[in-house]
């Protein structure tokens, strides 16, 4: 159970983490979604113990994390964003070394060994760390944060540099350890989230700008679809041509280059206007060059987040719909 | 204590599978062998010269393994530094203290595991030399007691040097700037007692106090004075405390 109550991080007059507080149950898995720089890893850190919070209050397994650091750390397995391995070990010799200083009982070598076998680097037993591909280290990382069987698990970006194939297996690894584990993981990804987590907290700049269920979050995201349209012909006439389709909600103009124009059509929720597109660029006699639904990133929501400044949760769906354009943009 | 030891294991193990721990020894041992030449070529022409006056005779101990292991003071001036540069700054470039910091450890459980690592790299050195002592033991009739309280002066001495490199080694990220400021900061403690004369009596027994090779002489005559003990142990408290303060506030600053 990790529970995180009013926590703030300040450096100077630079605010890293503004009042966050969020709440993990047992056997849940948490993901902590938000771009770059937004406080994910200031918030684990602290959840970790690796620094104190400025204000505010974090319990790990029972434990204040501040009051009773040994007690939390020891029932906490962390992988930080870099992957904290010595390059002059080898995979065996560097899960010994963390098996001691996390405390581990009874058998070293069994648990190392056991460790292994479950992040599928046995078979680098012997390398050195400093000769491992990204995907072992990450593996190993994670080795690392589950020798000790934590009760929480505090992932930072676990699946980031992995093959398509390692980031399936690791996914899996930790749905599997769910059960068992309190699990608070961060990404970027929202196909992750919706995989792995049951709750989401979105983070921007600091703040917390929503906590929900991966379910309500993809549906938010897709309420309306917009089409990315590509044509060659006039564009004010193939854009009012446009606005004129039923359930066609809005045009925006994302992109001119001599005749082509590509516009970012956003459609009623529900409603599916691609072959009245392409009707309607043919009828006008202009030559349709690609029609396609654009793909939501999370990183685009962030994007138009950051860059007009909402913050209030309210306003965060409609950042949604916002961000078709920028969207686009990014795609043209 | 099982953290201590697991530290200090993995401090050494760094030593020797780089380059570091074999060159450090290796130059040790060649920076060794020629003072303790050097000494000895003396020792050998003034035995010479004395044995044309059969009157007195020359005191082994103080003429030639007192002057021998004083001179590995200078060696420690230059060595250290590479020995400590490591010990945090490497931990944070390469991110491996996010693991220390997270572990179910203290941090003096951390600084004295990386404390004593080093200290054991320091005994490897000094182990090198016995090979010296040992040979004048089969040529010669020396006194064994002072040459143990030497030892433990340098024992000390050097534990000293290492804690404040500790100190300094844990204020940066860059190694090179880790060693520069180490090597000037003993180079400071060891030249501070030669301003001595320039000012008054009050300030001249100051600056000889603080100057940590001075301490030294006593252990190589083969005395144990508290009053050198306490100075050389307070120093190494000291500069692990001050290790123990600046990761603390680093934790705080983040």
């Amino acid at each position: 159970m990790i529970e995180v109550q009013h926590v703030s991080k300040k450096y100077g007059p630079f605010t890293a983490v503004d009042d966050v507080s969020f709440r993990a149950e047992s056997g849940e898995i948490l993901g902590f979604l938000g771009p770059n720089g937004a406080g994910k890893t200031t918030t684990m850190r602290i959840i970790t113990g690796y620094m104190p919070a400025t204000e505010g209050k974090a319990t790990v397994a029972g434990y204040d994390i501040f009051e009773h650091p040994l007690e939390a750390k020891r029932r906490t397995g962390y992988l930080p964003e870099t992957p904290p391995l010595y390059p002059d070990m080898t995979v065996r010799e560097y899960l010994r070394f963390v098996a001691k200083i996390k405390s581990v009982a009874g058998n070293v070598n069994d648990r190392v060994d056991a460790v292994m076998k479950k992040t599928w680097v046995a078979d680098m037993a012997n390398r050195h760390c400093a000769k491992l591909s990204k995907g072992y280290r990450q593996r190993v990382g994670l080795a690392q944060a589950l020798i000790h069987e934590p009760e929480v698990l505090v992932l930072d970006e676990p699946t980031a540099g992995l093959d398509p194939k390692q980031i399936i297996e690791t996914r899996q690894l930790i749905r599997d350890l769910a059960g068992t584990h309190t699990i608070v993981l961060s990404t970027h990804i929202l196909p992750e989230v919706a995989q792995t987590c049951q709750k989401v907290v979105i983070i921007n700049k600091g703040k917390i700008v929503a906590i929900d269920s991966p379910d309500a979050l993809t549906e938010r995201l897709r309420g309306a679809v917009t089409l990315f349209v590509q044509a060659q012909g006039p564009a004010d006439d193939m854009q009012r041509a446009l606005q004129n389709i039923a359930g066609v909600v809005r045009v925006n103009p994302a992109d001119v280059r001599g005749d082509v124009s590509s516009f970012d059509v956003d459609t009623e929720t529900g409603a599916d206007v691609r072959r009245e597109v392409a009707a309607a660029i043919v009828r006008g006699g202009w030559g349709l060059l690609e029609l396609r639904p654009m793909r939501m990133s999370l990183e685009d929501i962030f994007l138009s987040l950051t860059t007009e400044e909402i913050e209030s949760e309210d306003l965060a769906a409609e950042a949604v719909v916002v961000d078709h354009t920028d969207g686009g943009q990014a795609n043209a | 204590m099982r953290n201590i030891t697991a530290i200090a294991q993995r401090e050494l193990n760094a030593y020797f599978a780089s380059p570091i721990g074999y060159v450090l020894i290796g130059f040790f041992a060649l920076l060794f062998g020629h003072f303790f030449y050097v000494s000895l070529w003396f020792f050998e022409r003034q035995s010479m010269q004395m044995g044309m006056n059969p009157t007195q005779s020359l005191n082994m101990n103080q003429m030639l393994i007192g002057p021998a292991l004083m001179n590995t003071t200078v060696i420690m001036l230059f060595l250290f530094p590479l020995v400590t540069m490591r010990t945090y700054s490497e931990e944070k470039r390469s991110g491996t203290i996010e693991l220390l910091l997270t572990s179910p450890i203290t941090d003096i459980q951390i600084i004295l595991g990386k404390f004593f690592g080093a200290m054991t790299l320091y005994a490897a050195m000094l182990a090198v030399t016995l090979i010296h002592i040992g040979l004048l033991f089969v040529y010669g009739t020396p006194e064994w007691k002072p040459i143990v309280t030497a030892y433990l002066g340098l024992l000390l001495m050097g534990g000293s040097f290492l804690s404040l490199g500790l100190f300094i080694s844990s204020l940066t990220k860059n190694q090179i700037v880790a060693a520069m400021a180490t090597f000037a900061a003993f180079l400071m403690l060891w030249v501070i007692s030669w301003m001595s004369s320039m000012f008054g009596p009050t300030a001249s027994a100051v600056l000889q106090y603080l100057s940590i090779v001075e301490h030294f002489d006593d252990f190589a005559k083969g005395v144990i004075d508290t009053k050198h003990v306490i100075y050389y142990v307070s120093f190494m408290a000291l500069g692990l405390f001050l290790t123990v303060k600046s990761v603390d506030s680093e934790r705080w600053r983040g």
